[in-house]
């Protein structure tokens, strides 16, 4: 392998809406809940302030800080589990939002890497990452679910 | 971007087999993907232009290499849009025959 010290997973997904619209999909907390199986970020967005996405009970599945904010067109976040411990003992992972406009669609790439090989946090978010955009593509263009139960 | 698109992509046994490479190590090199492979680098790199036409696979540059990356979103909505749904009806049958020898009416309109 080309990189072996560590671990990546790209998504790609083209929205039939406008970068201002998927941007506020993806900072909203109410509008992300639809989306995100019920749950939400919690941060000022501000860079280097921190971040949690938290569960419909109020816990934290994940903290970190965010490392960078350019609206509307990329966000990165320091990205760390809370509530596995041998996902947590991983450390920070990077997660990347990148909007590009492209004719009447957006590219929407969401980059999830972290320094280490066979990362068991980046296979664990390599399920959900698909269903959470299925249903952000199917809530922006149609305003209906693809998966309505958590994964 | 569409179904069909994909569709295409995958009905090719060479295709599908770049897709099982880069599953089992993401992020690799056109040089890389070539190792092992009875297909000229011409042909490999033609199947990767089909598979990144499709969103089935995602190019980023790393300094001066292309590394490729398999993008599981289009076979996750191809898997729910053709095949959860069509999953569902053999377990709707098998509640219909429970019904039957149950002795209930099954006259009521499935949901």
């Amino acid at each position: 392998m080309t990189n072996p010290t560590n671990s990546n997973f790209v998504y790609v997904t083209y929205i039939r809406t406008t970068p201002d619209r998927l941007w506020s999909a993806l900072t909203e907390p109410e509008f992300m809940k639809q989306y995100w199986f019920g749950m939400h970020q919690q941060t000022t967005w501000q860079p280097g302030s921190p971040w949690a996405l938290k569960f419909t009970d109020g816990r934290s599945a994940d903290t970190g800080e965010i490392a960078e904010f350019d609206p509307p067109k990329r966000i990165v976040i320091n990205w760390r589990n809370e509530f596995r411990e041998e996902l947590k003992a991983e450390g920070y992972s990077r997660c990347t939002m990148e909007l590009e406009p492209q004719h009447d669609a957006v590219k929407l790439t969401i980059t999830h890497s972290i320094d280490r090989p066979d990362s068991k946090l980046i296979g664990a978010v390599s399920g959900g990452w698909p269903k959470i955009l299925s249903n952000l593509k199917s809530l922006l263009e149609s305003g209906t679910l693809v998966f309505a139960e958590k994964f | 971007m569409d179904d069909d698109s994909v569709f295409r992509a995958l009905a090719d046994v060479s295709r599908r087999q770049l897709l099982d490479r880069l599953f089992a190590n993401n992020g690799q090199t056109l040089n890389e993907l070539c190792q092992r492979l009875a297909m000229t680098r011409q042909a490999v790199s033609k199947h990767l232009g089909i598979l990144e036409e499709a969103n089935l696979i995602s190019v980023q540059r790393q300094g001066r290499e292309k590394l490729h990356f398999i993008n599981p979103v289009p076979i996750n909505q191809i898997s729910e849009r053709w095949i959860g749904k069509f999953e569902r009806a053999p377990l709707r049958a098998s509640s219909d025959l429970k019904r039957s020898l149950e002795g209930e009416s099954h006259d009521e309109p499935h949901e």
